[in-house]
Parts: structure tokens; C-alpha cells; sequence
């Protein structure tokens, strides 16, 4: 079967990438391989562990379920995107701070589902966050320092913000 | 786990797809992509042709008419969790929808896709089951509408012909004084469930006028449970009648997995079917 190459731009942290991919590739890899976005990461390529989240205009999707040529138009967000000028952000440093992260290979996929927790509903509730968080797999910290630390930083941004 | 090679095609309009579908060999749709990309992924589908619904117009919507919601197929099941309209009007599709993989999935899944892919567990199916939804189904011949009873016509395989697809759904709502419960036991929360019940309850007085009665899970598709649903009606909303309709779970036809085996599914569904009556009672009384 042919799969011509397919010419797009995706739009990664509000900068323009030409590449040129298969229309199989999906953004996962596009991402890894033809951006050099390696921040994000890749558990079991089907939809199971979301270590491959980001953000398509504003909402945390699976990278490795979708294709790189649906990208195309849509604003994306990677773990690459949050630290400012080498500082982390308040999520980063929540992570940090409260231990929510030990091997750190899920990490950049908990960090991206945090953002737009933090973003869309930085009142969330306990039973909510554990709903939400659910869609990500952890095998080193059991999950409550992850949620404390999202909950954290909800909280030094609602001061920060008043402040 | 990288898909095999495909031709990918990005139609604008539905007039489009039909075309592609009447022109090409072995072609897959691609809704929201959270039951066919692992698919592709692992290679279990290798379609030649894979075309893409995301950006074609007149497939996405929610809009009440004529005493029933339709639903365009393309619809994100997040955008249907969270709807005003759904949530007064249909809480059964809201409940069910809160048990389907997770947030992050429900941003991308839809309607259409996961009754399409018609996954033995799949929680949407098994509702649309219970509320007797309608399909919208489009080819080149024009629109055919299809009773959800009659569109599993065997193992993941709805009645679709190649050169067919579905657009919209629509869910009558029911009438006053009704109550829905949808209940499931699952491994995980947002686990496919090993056994679903979806319950629809119309009370008059202190009467039960109608029945609804569905389980997901326990077969290659959806089960009504018909006997149980006539010996419910024309009764009262008691713990007795219930725990009797409950029973006929006993006889049910259930399959075996590695999952769970068929004398355990029989016994969930009893149970599940007890505590979403009761729950459906419960709420069609206030
Ligand atoms: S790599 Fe995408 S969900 Fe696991
Ligand atoms: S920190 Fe190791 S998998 Fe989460």
C-alpha cells in the first residue's frame, strides 16, 4: 500500500515545525523523531497509560492516538513548553516539592494532564482530581503526591494570583 | 506498535466520505480514534485506507426535536457529559458516560465511534440499547433509519454495509415520572465493565407503567432482559418485584473470558440489575 509522505506544520508551543512525515506516524512520534521533542514519552502506544499527554487546544489528549497529520492547525503543548527561561513553573516545582516523582518516566504525561486540570478547573474536587488523574498510569509513587502536589500548586497560584 | 502503511484521506463533507467509501477497497473511518488507534497500533487493523471524519462538516451536535435528542455521530463524548440538554433530559447518557475510559479519552472519543466499534462492554451501546435509540445511517442511496435492536449482527460487527456510514442517533426521551440508573462493575474505574446494567423505569402512581431493562457485557452484544421487563410492569416499585426480575439474571446466556466466567457474569448481573432498579425507583419517586 502506498502512504505518500505528507508535508504539514505543526504548531508546538506556539512555534512552527515543518515536517514531513507518513500519514501513520503519529504525533507521539512526530513529536520525538522529526521535532526533537523528546519530553514527552511513550508507555505502550495504545492508549493505556496517557505518558504520551498533551494538550491539543487546551485539552489533554493521547499523543499515541492520534495521527500527526490531524495535528496540523491545532495549537499543541508539550512538557517542553511549561518551564520559562530555565525557571519551572509552580506545577514543576509542586511536582518537586511533594515528591511526585521518582523515575519520572510518567512524569511529563501527569505534568501536561496538572496544566490543563489547572487551567479548566483549578477548583476541582478530591473525587474529581482521582477521576481525572485515573486516566495515567504511575508505577513508582502511588499517586496520592501527585495529586497533592497539583493540588499544591493549584494553591500557590490561587495566592499568587490574589496576591 | 507503529501502524502498518495506509492512504489518508481528509474529506470536508459527508457527500465526500460516501464517495471515498463507494471508490475504495478495504477502507476504515476514523472517528475519535480511542478504540482504532490501538488497533492500528498493534496491527490487529491494517486497513489500506484509512478515512479521517475529524474535520468533516454536519456531523457534530446536540439538538432536541420533536420529543426526541439527536446526537450527531461525531459528537466527543465530553461534549455529551457535560450538555445542559443531556443532563436534564437524558441522565441515564450522562451517568453511563462518567463510567467510559477517562476525561482525557472522553475529549476525544465519540458517539458514533464507540457504538460503530460495538465492543461487547461498551457502556454507550448498552444505553442506547435501553432507551430504544434510532440510527441515522447515510450511503450513496440517501438516509435509512436503523432501530439500535437491530444493528449488532454478531461479534463487534454492526449493520453496516462497506459503503455506509452512520451520521446521527437519536434517543426518544421519556416521558414524566421516569427514573434511569446505569450501574457497572469494572476492574478499574474506566475499565471496560464486565457487566453494565442500564435501567429505565416509568412510574404511574404507584404503578410501574414501563420497563426497561439492559446489560452490557454478557454476550457479543447488548442484552434485553424482555422477560424481566413484562414481569415488572403493571407492578409495584417493590423490593420483592425487583429482587424477582433481578432473578431471571439466573437464566441468561453469558459468556466466558479470562476475565470472569459466565456463572459470575450471571451473578452480576443480578445484582446490578437489583441496585439500578432501585436507584431508577428511587429517582423516578422524587
Ligand atoms: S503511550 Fe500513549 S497512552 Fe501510553
Ligand atoms: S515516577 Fe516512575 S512511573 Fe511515575
Amino acid at each position: 500500500m502506498s502512504d505518500a509522505m505528507h508535508d504539514l506544520t505543526l504548531t508546538l508551543n506556539g512555534q512552527a515545525h515543518a515536517i514531513r512525515v507518513e500519514a501513520r506516524r503519529t504525533l507521539a512520534d512526530a513529536l520525538r523523531e522529526d521535532c526533537g521533542l523528546t519530553g514527552t514519552h511513550l508507555g505502550c502506544e495504545h492508549g493505556v497509560c496517557g505518558a504520551c499527554t498533551v494538550l491539543m487546544d487546551g485539552q489533554p489528549v493521547r499523543a499515541c492516538l492520534l495521527f500527526a497529520v490531524q495535528a496540523e492547525g491545532r495549537a499543541i503543548r508539550t512538557v517542553e513548553g511549561l518551564a520559562k527561561g530555565g525557571a519551572l513553573n509552580p506545577l514543576q516545582r509542586a511536582f518537586a516539592e511533594n515528591h511526585a516523582l521518582q523515575c519520572g518516566y510518567c512524569t511529563p504525561g501527569f505534568l501536561m494532564l496538572g496544566t490543563a486540570i489547572l487551567e479548566t478547573d483549578p477548583g476541582i474536587s478530591d473525587e474529581a482530581l482521582v477521576e481525572a488523574l485515573s486516566s495515567n498510569l504511575c508505577r513508582c509513587t502511588g499517586y496520592a503526591n501527585i495529586a497533592r502536589a497539583i493540588r499544591a500548586a493549584a494553591d500557590a497560584m490561587s495566592t499568587e494570583g490574589a496576591a | 506498535m507503529k501502524p502498518a502503511p495506509f492512504a489518508y484521506h481528509d474529506p470536508r463533507s459527508i457527500e465526500e466520505v460516501l464517495d471515498l467509501l463507494a471508490s475504495l477497497d478495504n477502507a476504515r473511518l476514523l472517528a475519535g480514534g480511542q478504540s482504532l488507534m490501538p488497533m492500528l497500533n498493534m496491527r490487529v487493523a491494517f486497513p489500506d485506507h484509512l478515512i479521517d471524519l475529524n474535520r468533516v462538516e454536519g456531523l457534530t451536535g446536540i439538538m432536541e426535536e420533536g420529543g426526541s435528542i439527536r446526537i450527531g455521530a461525531m459528537t466527543r463524548q465530553r461534549d455529551i457529559e457535560e450538555s445542559e440538554v443531556i443532563r436534564a433530559r437524558l441522565p441515564l447518557l450522562a451517568e453511563a458516560l462518567s463510567h467510559v475510559g477517562h476525561r482525557q479519552t472522553r475529549n476525544r472519543g465519540t458517539i458514533g465511534g464507540s457504538l460503530c466499534n460495538l465492543d461487547p462492554s461498551a457502556e454507550l451501546v448498552a444505553v442506547a440499547t435501553a432507551l430504544d435509540a434510532v440510527l441515522e445511517v447515510q450511503g450513496s442511496a440517501g438516509i435509512r433509519e436503523l432501530s439500535i435492536h437491530d444493528f449488532p449482527v454478531g461479534f463487534m460487527t454492526p449493520a453496516l454495509a462497506p459503503e455506509e456510514m452512520l451520521t446521527a442517533i437519536r434517543l426518544p426521551v421519556p416521558p414524566a415520572g421516569h427514573g434511569t440508573a446505569f450501574t457497572e462493575f469494572a476492574r478499574r474505574h474506566g475499565d471496560y465493565a464486565i457487566v453494565s446494567a442500564a435501567v429505565l423505569l416509568v412510574l404511574e402512581g404507584s404503578r410501574i407503567a414501563r420497563a426497561s431493562l439492559t446489560l452490557g457485557g454478557v454476550g457479543a452484544g447488548p442484552l434485553r432482559l424482555r422477560t424481566a421487563e413484562a414481569m415488572l410492569v403493571g407492578g409495584a416499585p417493590s423490593e420483592a418485584t425487583f429482587g424477582a426480575a433481578a432473578a431471571e439474571c439466573a437464566g441468561i446466556e453469558a459468556m466466558s473470558d479470562p476475565q470472569a466466567p459466565a456463572w459470575y457474569r450471571r451473578r452480576l448481573s443480578a445484582v446490578l440489575t437489583r441496585r439500578a432498579l432501585e436507584t431508577a425507583a428511587a429517582r423516578a419517586a422524587v
